[in-house]
């Protein structure tokens, strides 16, 4: 009896699990199912191809550069003098409406915003409206974390310091009449950026906050001064400087800078006439050979003009059902003889 | 002065190695010797490796010596230091993690052989001390202590018996827990001590012990004990007979004296748990040889990108545009800028070596060996045991076997004897109870074959009988208490066993009885017979010359009622006939051969009758070789050489050992498989060629190519072997020209039959030069063609060279050895996986192996199953890794051309950390503990298959290559997709634009999905855990993903993901850029998988496709041809 149980006791379990006998669905990757498979996803992706290509096609985009690399360009001047708020214009016509909403981006290339001793730069306490960072900013800042004489930068860091600074007025001519374009700041940055991620300190006014500190060298007015019209918009929630903030993933970017507000004449979009957009031209590219550029664009339900995602939707679909094709060809040819 | 004299003439040579023990811890009388109070350890085991203080250092040492462990200490360590791309806790974490992982486990292991060393060292024992018995722990225990242990008591560490309850001053001992050999063995106590059985009595004993200090080997002792009587000192031998190893038991015997001679860690069972030398298998190499290729990958892509990025900074405008100066440090820094730019290059893609690799592959082989253990069909009823590992490391080795080393006895046959026949000058007899199955008729205690014979012939025959009942060393049990499986003996009420170490002697003795002659017992030195009169007769049993492998023979030495000493012998044939001088050789040697033949087992046995003065001189010489302290074994050979000679033949016996069950099934199956069987044994060649046949090992159509004494005795070696290879070589051509004409190749195979003694003749090194090294690559040519390869007459040493031997051939072949006695522990040690069968033969082999299964039938399941299974999941495990890491890091790579090499990670901190150890860690430990790509009854019933993954299939180069290839077009269709994606537009309906994280995280997101939707495809075996694991992995990604995202971190200095995931989820364009960039991840891997399918179908997946639409039906696919 002792032995008996002792068996049983050094006995394995038997159940699905030890036995490695769990039920299971065992799917094949055969030709059966992977062809008509292909078909079915192929011609999917055609269909969100095509549309995404129509709708791609649908939107306009009118690209503007002000550079002011060659003689005869608008801006040439101001490329080359160092003038500070040095003005220049630039004149477009529509010849057709361009539907709303318009949104009016400016243009970078060949800057890199992705360089990482350039991203690292900030200081998100400080941002966050912490006055204990605004005397001591990281040493992540540096070399913009004290000015020559020691004082602390607000706020700190090369992507603050290098803010762009070029503004842009547009004007519509009508019948010699001119119209000043209503542009609309608001909500051109991310929502949880203006609204959590960024704060400015809680003093009023928001100047003492900056008490012993100094602005980034190369600004203009200090922080506290960035839009005094509007004390929502003032400070480290500027929308203009929240943009600048969320770094560009490659050298070529675009970074939204206005809406065209769809009041008045502008329900419906910019609608045709001759436009001019007054450019105070303050930042230097051409040093690094890089380009500046105004955008008009409106967007679709799938964001801006790409017409890569709709191609390459095409191009897979296609690729689909054409392996389909070749698959079913291997298939029939192999196949069959295999199974006299 | 004997003492002296007897010092002076043994082993004098070597004094160092030897220890002297005083036992009771009294000094010698003066005068015979110093008195040096040798420092002994004390009685404690330590099988644990770390104590308390010691486990963080020495693990960590251990661990960090690990090639990959030190690599990511060493990239921790440099991001620690120089201004790095990533923080340091992207691969601090990982490998905090990895290390932590590998230290529980250890640590719980460690933990367990604490407690166990715990319970053994504070167990008590009892030690006489001043005449007294007084208990102490056993760990308190010294050598020299006089030792109490008591019936059923394990002895506490080795001990020189002094005496015992019994008068003879015997001890019946079981070492079941040290070798698994149930059996009883008999140990002596010396002459003179054995008196001294009281507590009060043993106190008085005032003697040395000399001995040799501590070897491992659990069967040789060499001491010698001085006693030192009222004047006299007496100086007596040593052996192992009177050596009670720690672990054994005590049995039978109320209780015993002993001294204590090795204690603690050098007691005989410390020293052989000393651990075995790795085995490594072959997966393993490649997955090294991977590492270094990517570790080449890394190293130039760093070079590739700090040479780039000097370019790149030549142009002080893009060095240091306005908009991003240095600081006056960085300026300074001029020369080791470059090799920090290195430095950190390497960091940022030292992902690519995958960390969690190694832990993954290790809780994998660990989690994977418990389906063996947990294997039903591994389970033997009879034995009450289930499959056993005691390597894990081993299990993908299973399925890359292509040699199988099997031993005959015991492992292809049941090595449950049964006694046959016996034959006396040629008469035959066979016991009247069972024959072949079938009761025999017949009322007579034998049934005469042959005339009856004369009254001579009557004489010799029942000294034959007698030289049987007479010749062993079986033990006889009178209660019904023995362990394991026995073979009972009814003798009227009461009922008594046999019990040997020999399976043969017991058959032996058992027929015996049933011929009418019952052997009774040994009691006080005498040997009790019961003859077919029912008289008890009596044999001093004066000696014993035990047998053993080399000379594979044993012999007593009696002395009859009526005075005469016999000596009687028995052994194989080939080393009985040289040494006999009369008998009728011819007809027992032709009986012998037809036995041979059937495949039974033949002893041959002899006697020699001894007068006084001849047993004197034997008496002398067996003495002068026990007293020996020094090379006892090869003085004891040579004196039974000079003891065993003038015999007079007496007759044969023939016993049977069975087939076991499905031997020959496995057999079969290992060979459609494509392995090569080849059994070594140490039997007769035309027993063990009648076995070979019995278990198919050789058909009825195989062409048998002999290589043995008796063709080499005909023509030299040189010319057998060259026409063998002739013969083989011809076939084997026309084989190749013949397979467009003839499909069904139905060629001959050939078998090939060599024993020992011409394999050394093979094998023996350059005495002609390099004709030698000809030999042995004639010899392996010759093997490569056969299917299946015979060695007899093998002894243990020559099965290992023989599995050397193959190792070492050109193709370097995996091995495989399985065995079940201890002859078989070589080559089981020397062999790639070395396999344990429970047999009988004790359990040497089970605890030298990597694996143990209870019966030779269980190899199938366990190299065509689990083997099988095991491969493919590791190799899919490895070529996974290195894959998903290419796809993950690739993208940084191209990254770089973008961000002017400036280092600048694309993904997140907790995504370079977690991405390895947690999004994509799980559902390839689960496929690789789950996967059954064909069914299991499948893979046992088609043992072609395991032709697909042999070599090494599908971890060679090509493979890996395109693996990461695919990893590599996988990356750069993320990158570039997303990149296409980001250029100059905007994803949402609000025109906001995305920053570089929503660009890493898209990335990431595809890169996620693609792996782990990569191995979906690859996983046949889909169970609920798969479901859950796979799909709940990628849903943790997202839940960790937005949660990430979506709080302010506190204790953070940057909240750069803040929203990020949850602002790209929300735009449509990203949705479907990820769903196309998936797919396009996966469409040419698929598209590969269904061509290759359909082109060119491996095995396996013929079977896979056939299973999958109609071939339920396994005739079918039974009869598939292997090619």
């Amino acid at each position: 009896m002792v032995k008996q149980e002792s068996e049983s006791a050094n006995r394995p379990d038997n159940t699905a699990f030890t036995q490695q006998r769990l039920p299971a669905w065992q799917p094949i990757l055969s030709a059966g199912i992977v062809i008509p498979g292909f078909v079915l996803i192929g011609l999917a992706f055609i269909g969100i191809g095509v549309a995404l290509l129509v709708t791609s096609r649908s939107i306009q985009v009118l690209e503007l550069d002000y550079t002011g690399d060659g003689n005869g360009s608008p801006c040439s001047s101001c490329s080359q003098s160092t003038t500070v708020n040095c003005k220049c214009s630039l004149n477009f016509t529509l010849d057709t409406l361009f539907q709303g909403p318009v949104f009016f981006y400016y243009g970078l290339s060949n800057y890199f915003q992705n360089y990482r001793r350039y991203g690292a730069s900030k200081d998100d306490n400080q941002l966050y409206g912490d006055l204990s960072y605004f005397t001591s900013p990281s040493s992540s800042c540096s070399p913009y974390d004290y000015d020559g004489s020691k004082n602390p930068i607000v706020p700190c860091g090369s992507i603050a310091n290098s803010m762009f600074n070029d503004t842009f007025t547009l004007t519509r001519t009508v019948s010699g009449k001119t119209d000043s374009v209503p542009l609309d700041g608001k909500g051109i940055a991310w929502w949880t950026d203006y609204n959590v991620k960024y704060r400015n300190p809680s003093v009023t006014p928001l100047k003492n906050a900056f008490n012993g500190t100094v602005k980034p060298i190369d600004w203009a007015k200090p922080a506290y001064e960035l839009d005094t019209s509007d004390a929502s918009n003032n400070g480290f929630v500027n929308q203009d400087f929240l943009v600048w903030m969320r770094r560009a993933a490659l050298p070529n970017f675009r970074k939204l800078y206005r809406r065209i507000d769809a009041s008045g004449d502008y329900q419906n979009g910019l609608p045709a006439g001759n436009y001019t957009i007054d450019i105070t031209y303050n930042y230097p590219v051409r040093v690094f050979n890089g380009a500046k550029k105004v955008v008009f664009s409106n967007v679709s339900w799938m964001g801006g003009k790409n017409e890569f995602l709709g191609i390459a939707y095409l191009v897979i679909g296609s690729l689909c059902v054409v392996m389909s094709v070749v698959m079913l060809i291997v298939y029939a040819k192999f196949k069959f003889p295999d199974e006299e | 002065m004997t003492c002296c004299i007897l010092t002076t003439c043994v082993g004098e040579e070597n004094w160092v190695d030897s220890r002297t023990i005083y036992i009771g811890h009294k000094e010698p009388p003066p005068g015979t010797e110093a008195f040096i109070q040798q420092r002994f350890p004390d009685n404690r085991i330590v099988s644990s490796k770390y104590t308390f203080w010691n486990f963080i250092p020495k693990n960590m040492f251990e661990q960090f010596r690990r090639v990959a462990n030190f690599y990511f200490l060493i990239i921790f360590l440099v991001q620690l230091i120089i201004d790095t791309p990533t923080s340091p806790v992207t691969s601090g974490l990982p490998l905090f993690f990895v290390i932590t992982v590998t230290a529980i486990k250890q640590g719980y292991e460690d933990w367990l052989r604490h407690k166990a060393d715990n319970a053994v060292n504070q167990c008590p024992v009892h030690v006489v001390h001043h005449g007294k018995v007084v208990r102490k722990q056993s760990r308190k225990l010294r050598v020299g202590d006089v030792v109490l242990v008591k019936e059923d008591e394990a002895f506490p560490c080795d001990l020189i018996l002094l005496s015992s309850s019994r008068d003879d001053g015997t001890c019946f001992v079981t070492t079941a827990s040290l070798d698994g050999e149930s059996s009883h063995k008999t140990y002596y106590a010396v002459q003179e001590t054995k008196a001294y059985n009281a507590e009060k009595e043993v106190d008085t004993i005032h003697a040395t012990i000399e001995c040799e200090q501590p070897q491992p080997d659990l069967y040789k002792f060499v001491g010698r004990i001085n006693i030192y009587m009222t004047n006299e000192p007496v100086a007596r031998p040593l052996g192992s007979e009177n050596l009670l190893l720690r672990g054994a038991t005590l049995k039978n015997t109320e209780y015993i004296y002993a001294v204590a001679i090795y204690t603690g860690m050098e007691t005989k069972m410390a020293l052989n748990y000393q651990s075995k030398s790795q085995k490594r298998s072959a997966v393993e190499k490649s997955m090294n040889a991977y590492l270094v290729v990517y570790l080449c990958i890394l190293i130039s892509k760093a070079l590739i990108n700090t040479a780039l990025k000097y370019v790149w900074q030549s142009d002080p405008n893009k060095d240091e545009p306005f908009y991003n100066q240095k600081t006056e440090a960085e300026r300074q820094r001029h020369l080791i800028r470059a090799f920090t730019d290195f430095l950190a290059f390497m960091v940022l893609f030292n992902y690519i070596i995958p960390v969690s690799m190694y832990v993954t592959v290790e809780m994998q082989k660990f989690l994977g060996s418990y389906f063996i253990m947990w294997d039903d069909e591994m389970f033997d009823e009879e034995l009450g045991e289930r499959a056993v590992v005691n390597t894990s490391d081993l299990n993908e080795e299973l399925g890359q076997v292509e040699y199988v080393f099997t031993d005959k006895t015991g492992t292809l046959t049941e090595n449950n004897m049964e006694f046959i026949e016996c034959c006396v000058d040629g008469h035959v007899y066979v016991p009247h109870a069972i024959c072949n199955g079938q009761v025999m008729p017949g009322a007579a205690g034998m049934d005469m074959i042959d005339s009856s014979p004369g009254p001579a012939a009557r004489e010799h025959e029942e000294l034959f009988f007698r030289a049987l009942c007479l010749c062993h060393t079986v033990q006889v049990k009178e209660e019904d208490t023995v362990d394991g499986i026995k073979h009972g003996i009814h003798q009227g009420k009461s009922t008594s066993f046999y019990i040997s170490s020999s399976p043969d002697e017991v058959a032996l003795v058992e027929g015996m009885k049933r011929l009418g002659f019952t052997y009774l017992r040994l009691k006080d030195g005498r040997m009790e017979i019961l003859n077919r009169e029912d008289e008890v007769e009596k044999f001093d049993l004066l000696e014993v010359l035990t047998f053993d492998s080399v000379r594979r023979r044993m012999s007593v030495i009696v002395r009859a009622s009526t005075g005469e000493v016999y000596l009687f012998c028995k052994g194989a044939d080939s080393s009985i006939f040289p040494r006999v001088i009369s008998g009728k050789v011819d007809q027992v040697r032709a009986r012998v051969e037809q036995n041979a033949v059937e495949g039974l087992r033949t002893l041959c046995v002899a006697y020699r009758s001894l007068n006084p003065e001849q047993y004197e001189e034997v008496f002398q010489q067996l003495n002068r070789a026990k007293l020996a302290l020094q090379d006892r074994d090869k003085q004891l050979a040579e004196a039974y050489d000079l003891i065993e000679k003038d015999l007079i033949l007496l007759g044969a016996t023939a016993v049977e050992d069975r087939l076991q069950e499905k031997a020959a099934d496995t057999i079969e199956s290992l060979h459609k498989a494509g392995i090569k069987v080849w059994v070594l044994t140490g039997d007769k060649m035309e027993t063990a060629a009648a076995t070979c046949y019995a278990s198919k090992l050789f058909h009825r159509n195989t062409q048998i190519l002999e290589l043995t004494t008796k063709r080499t005795e005909e023509q030299s070696l040189h010319d057998v072997l060259f026409e063998l290879s002739r013969t083989v070589l011809r076939q084997h051509g026309g084989m190749t020209r013949d397979t467009f004409s003839e499909l069904s190749g139905d060629c001959t195979d050939y078998g090939l039959i060599i024993d020992g003694a011409t394999l050394s003749a093979v094998m023996r090194p350059g005495q002609e030069g390099s004709n030698s090294g000809n030999y042995k690559e004639k010899f392996l040519e010759i093997c490569r063609n056969c299917s299946a390869v015979l060695c007899c007459r093998m002894a243990p040493l020559q099965k290992a060279q023989i599995v050397k031997l193959i190792k070492a051939s050109e193709e370097h072949p995996i091995t495989l050895a399985i065995g079940d006695g201890a002859n078989d522990v070589s080559m089981i040690l020397e062999a790639h996986v070395g396999i344990g069968i429970m047999g009988k033969e004790g359990r040497q082999a089970v605890r030298n192996s990597d694996y143990a299964i209870p019966k030779f039938k269980h190899l199938k399941k366990m190299l065509l199953v689990h083997g099988h299974y095991y491969y493919i999941r590791i190799s899919e495990l490895v070529q996974y890794f290195f894959y998903k890491n290419v796809c993950f890091i690739f993208p940084q790579f191209l990254y770089q051309f973008f961000c002017g090499f400036s280092q600048q990670p694309l993904y997140d901190t907790a995504y370079l950390t977690l991405y390895n150890i947690s999004f994509t860690s799980l559902p390839i430990l689960l496929y690789s503990l789950m996967e059954q790509h064909i069914n299991m009854d499948i893979l046992k019933k088609d043992p072609c298959l395991y032709r697909d993954i042999a070599k090494n299939s599908l971890l060679r180069w090509p493979t890996f290559i395109y693996w990461t290839i695919l990893g590599v077009y996988d990356a750069i269709v993320m990158f570039f997709g997303a990149y296409f994606l980001f250029d100059n537009t905007t994803f949402t309906s609000n025109g906001q634009m995305f920053g570089n994280w929503t660009f890493g995280t898209l990335v990431f997101t595809v890169l996620v999905f693609t792996v782990t939707f990569k191995l979906a495809l690859d996983t046949h075996y889909w169970t609920w855990i798969n479901h859950f694991i796979i799909w709940g992995s990628l849903i943790f990604f997202v839940v960790f993903s937005l949660l990430w995202g979506g709080i302010i971190w506190p204790f953070l200095n940057y909240q750069r993901m803040y929203y990020v995931f949850m602002q790209m989820l929300s735009s449509g364009p990203a949705w479907l850029s990820i769903i196309l960039l998936i797919t396009a991840s996966l469409l040419p891997d698929v598209v590969k998988k269904v061509i290759w399918r359909t082109l060119w179908p491996t095995t396996t997946e013929r079977i896979q496709t056939d299973d999958h639409t109609s071939c339920k039906y396994f005739a079918s696919c039974q009869s598939r041809t292997c090619r």
